[in-house]
């Protein structure tokens, strides 16, 4: 139905046809699309996170075993908000309450990996099949890449020493009626909103001129089958780009419709939202840069893993 | 009513205590506000997501940048 109305404005409105109208259409289309999206997900999954907060994770996790841990952890990556900001007060204060290192690392992986952004932009661009296996794989990075650290016993690399907590946690209860929930996730809604939509119109904007202008084979060239480094390419340029989720996903869809094979795109996003250069500078205070080249490394090797095992398989 | 803000210095938990000044004044009174930077105190509160805000030793908020009316509505 949207794309019906594009069509009309784009065609008998605007008078447009042939490479500008494919560019223009396709520019309309997916940034309206792109936009309704990213409110309606935002603010279901704001409204959920009401419930839960990083306290309350922390409680739930105080003494659970090893790799069931892991597991939880990774889980409540997807649900509960984390911004790199306060990734160190997190860090302490996990192990202040006891719990391993590496489970620890499991939603440290996953929190970030599991925003809501890039839940909503995946689900808008590639649909829920793909959505699902990004959340998938995302999760056993997360669970075994925070075991795997575990393993390692690298404790002693995390350079302030915290006092385990005698006893029970003290519980961080806050009371919130539906109306200010409801509130509270607008607001938040509107917010997260005001600050990606301009990059979501710059990525759909380079992404609806090669759309419309950029033949197919160009593309395939750099990024497609062929060549075997194309993942690694992908993971590294994901790093330094971070804050840009928003923008570079509509990238992404026009690359892959372009020959860039899928699993090198989601090799490609996995490292825009999980290895992030700023959180790994504000880890660097507390953590050893040993830890965190191990924490960087065995995602990296998680995420290029992934990606050529898709490249095999599809 | 003895007002901390737990943060270390991200620019939320700076807007918070802007905020939470704002909102001190509207009320009036005397109060004390402190901004908590050591984060081995911030663990004591048992608060792992900062901003926080801390009003006569209790925890009411964690991780949220609160509007000057909600502010007040949690002072009050």
């Amino acid at each position: 139905m949207w794309q019906e109305f594009v069509n009309y404005l784009t065609i008998n409105i605007f008078g447009l046809n042939g490479k500008l109208n494919d560019t223009i259409n396709f520019f309309i289309y997916d940034v309206g699309k792109i936009w309704f999206l990213l409110l309606t997900i935002i603010f279901v999954v704001s409204y959920l996170r009401t419930h839960f907060n990083t306290e309350y994770v922390r409680a739930y996790l105080q003494g659970k075993s090893e790799f069931f841990g892991n597991i939880l952890a990774a889980l409540f990556g997807i649900i509960t908000p984390f911004c790199s900001c306060s990734a160190i007060p997190l860090f302490l204060g996990f192990i202040q309450a006891r719990i391993p290192i590496g489970v620890t690392f499991s939603f440290l992986i996953s929190a970030p990996l599991n925003n809501e952004i890039a839940i909503a932009m995946l689900f808008g661009i590639f649909g829920w099949k793909i959505t699902a296996i990004y959340i998938g794989f995302g999760l056993l990075v997360a669970i075994f890449g925070g075991f795997f650290i575990g393993k390692m016993k690298m404790d002693k690399y995390v350079l302030l020493d915290v006092k385990p907590m005698e006893g029970e946690l003290q519980e961080v209860k806050i009371k919130l009626t539906f109306a200010q929930r409801v509130k509270e996730s607008k607001e938040y809604t509107l917010d997260i909103f005001k600050k990606i939509y301009i990059y979501v119109m710059i990525g759909v904007g380079i992404g609806a001129f090669i759309h419309g202008y950029i033949p197919a084979d160009f593309i395939a060239n750099y990024a497609g089958g062929d060549n075997p480094f194309a993942v690694l390419i992908a993971v590294l340029m994901g790093i330094p780009m971070y804050s840009n989720a928003a923008g570079v996903m509509p990238l992404v869809e026009v690359l892959t419709s372009k020959g860039m094979l899928l699993g090198t795109a989601l090799s490609f996003m996995m490292a825009v939202t999980a290895l992030s250069l700023p959180e790994a500078m504000i880890l660097k205070k507390i953590l050893h840069v040993k830890l965190i080249g191990v924490f960087f490394g065995i995602v990296g090797a998680g995420i290029i893993g992934i990606g050529y095992l898709f490249n095999a398989i599809l | 009513m003895k007002i901390e803000i737990l943060g270390t210095g991200c620019t939320k938990c700076k807007a918070l205590e802007e905020a939470t000044k704002q909102a001190l004044a509207k009320i009036g009174g005397f109060h004390t506000v402190t901004k908590v930077e050591d984060i081995m105190k911030i663990m004591d509160y048992g608060v792992v997501s900062t901003p926080g805000l801390v009003v006569d030793g209790k925890v009411k908020s964690t991780g949220k940048l609160l509007s000057v009316d909600e502010i007040i509505k949690i002072l009050k």
